[in-house]
């Protein structure tokens, strides 16, 4: 089963194209990537474009596309979400979520608990606990630094390495501080292949839309009470 | 017909999700999914609301499109998406569905300029466009005149709103008045009871010698004409100020029109943009045209407001002149300016 996998939901841009065998086994036939927060736009596709002729496949050989679908800074995020969609669509193929830090947990290969954490931006991070690299415990969430319960485990990611002072953990190594598309094609085939259920490929804002009802327009006069 | 290239538009440059198809000058099929409902309580569009609805709708409203045109998409030519000008998150979403679209079917992709879209749709409606032709667009987030040699290759923009959009008025208007969102159908309704020339608003940039155009002035001496009336505990005359804010938007809008259509010796205006269903606007520039013996040509009110048969249209027009295609790379321009009808 040939796999497309990319990732938008970080300042990371990544995609890779990984197969399975049917015994499940792995092999990553090219990955590409690049961290630009400003630039998911532009980059994806061409990203994408490149990486076929790496793998020397054709887009119509695919068999499925996986996608990050955060939590991340909500433009970028889309523009994978969206490619994502119009991908599986013109190519007839199924497309599937992958949690982005789930991506990320798998990367670490870590066998004991720990915590990833991405930034959210307006100073809080998305974060979740794993109890080893494949196994998340309880839901994703967006916090500040100072109300996540860390426990005291390990931090990975680059919510990790921004908000060290918070967490205290100056000098404690944080890698890998973003997703990386080879795991997340990895992870997914790992998953299709046990028969789990891979999440739909819809965002996780975990934020509403910041947005206020208007009050009474504003007096042009002042002395008008 | 048939032999002319089939062209996909995507338009997300606001609120409406819209995807058409077009082989020329015919419109194929044209599906559009709005997310104004979502924006109304806000009274104007929230731009993160609109991305993610955007995000929702863009498949479903491709294969609408497909499904009315009686097309596969397979059978696309051309993916033309917005580029610009427009919400930032809300065109990104467009414009990556698109360059995923033409990727995977191996088309050529063209991001053009939701500006000039707004005129290329009158071809869907009339026929071809007579060169030079002068365009009035008119909508929430955009008034401005053009000058159009060539849809494809050559459009001068002759004067812009320096504040507010013409639309962007009258929904702050509407407000001031306690009518509902989106301002325009609610003025236009309640001013056809009322006497235009019972309250003298002022028309903003009059005989200024430019093309330009200001509804920030106006909108402030309806917000002080209200005020008036409230502290004197007078009743609010809704359909006289509702009337008398038309006459002066519209009065402004066909008088710089028809000017530069004279001064340019051009036989043809165009006007788009959602503000252009506004009745008084019609009937004045109708008037004003025929004064001046210009033929107006005014899309019907679905092609005047934003949707993609106006991208699909604009994207038709820059094949047939052979236009070299977008990259992938291509990115979005919030302010792309309208000299670019196609962005590279």
């Amino acid at each position: 089963m040939l796999l497309l996998a990319f990732d938008t939901a970080t300042p990371a841009v990544t995609a890779a194209i990984g197969e399975s065998d049917p015994d499940g086994s792995f092999t990553l036939r090219a990955s590409a990537g690049s961290v630009d927060a400003r630039r998911h736009g532009e980059l994806l596709s061409p990203t994408i474009a490149r990486l076929t002729g790496e793998a020397g496949v054709a887009l119509a050989d695919l068999d499925r596309i996986a996608v990050g679908i955060g939590p991340g800074p909500y433009t970028g995020l889309r523009v994978g979400l969206a490619t994502a969609h119009a991908l599986a669509d013109a190519l007839g193929v199924p497309c599937h979520g992958v949690t982005t830090l789930d991506a990320l947990a798998f990367a670490t290969r870590r066998t004991e608990p720990f915590l990833a954490m991405t930034d959210a931006r307006r100073k809080e991070v998305f974060w979740a606990r794993y109890e080893d690299h494949l196994t998340r415990t309880g839901e994703v969430a967006v916090d500040r630094p100072a109300e996540v319960d860390t426990a005291d485990l390990p931090l990975v990611g680059d919510g990790a390495r921004m908000y060290a002072d918070v967490f205290g953990t100056g000098g404690a190594p944080v890698e890998p501080l973003h997703p990386d598309a080879a795991a997340m094609a990895e992870l997914a085939l790992l998953r299709l292949h046990r028969g789990e259920k891979l999440p739909e490929p819809h965002p996780l804002y975990l934020r509403r839309p910041d947005a206020v009802e208007p009050g009474a327009p504003k007096k042009v006069r002042q002395w008008v009470k | 017909m048939s032999d002319l290239p089939l062209v996909m538009g995507i338009e997300t440059s606001c609120d409406e999700t819209g995807v058409a198809l077009v082989r020329g000058c015919e419109l194929l099929g044209d599906s559009v999914a709005s997310s104004v409902d979502q924006h109304v309580r806000f009274g104007g569009v929230v731009p993160e609301v609109a991305s993610r609805a955007h995000l929702e709708a863009m498949t479903p409203t491709v294969h609408r499109a497909l499904d009315q045109a009686g097309v596969a998409l397979a059978d696309v030519d051309a993916v033309a998406v917005t580029a610009g000008p427009g919400l930032a998150g809300a065109l990104l979403v467009g414009v990556s569905a698109a360059k995923a679209y033409a990727m995977a079917l191996g088309k050529p992709l063209y991001g053009v300029n939701h500006l000039v879209g707004h005129v290329a749709v009158d071809q869907l409606e009339h026929g071809p466009l007579p060169k030079p032709a002068i365009a009035l667009l008119v909508s929430g987030g955009h008034t401005s005149l053009l000058l159009v040699n060539d849809l494809a290759t050559d459009v001068v923009s002759l004067g812009d709103t320096v504040d507010d959009a013409a639309g962007e008025a009258y929904d702050k208007v509407a407000r001031l008045l306690d009518l509902p969102y989106p301002g325009g159908p609610p003025i236009d309704r309640a001013a056809q009871k009322g006497d235009p020339r019972s309250i003298r608003f002022p028309r903003g940039k009059w005989g200024d010698g430019t093309y330009d155009f200001s509804f920030s002035g106006l909108k402030t001496a309806v917000a002080r004409h209200v005020e008036d009336a409230d502290r004197r505990g007078e009743p609010l005359v809704v359909a006289d100020i509702a009337a008398a804010f038309q006459e002066s938007v519209v009065d402004v809008l066909t008088r710089k029109a028809v000017d530069a259509c004279v001064e340019h010796g051009v036989g043809t205006l165009v006007i788009s943009g959602g503000v252009a269903a506004n009745s008084a606007l019609r009937a004045l520039a109708e008037e004003r045209c025929r004064e001046a013996g210009v033929e107006l040509r005014v899309p019907r009110p679905r092609l005047c407001t934003d949707n993609g048969a106006m991208i699909a249209a604009l994207g038709a027009e820059v094949v047939a002149a052979g236009l070299p295609a977008s990259s992938l790379d291509l990115a979005t321009d919030t302010s792309l300016p309208v000299g670019s009808p196609l962005a590279v």
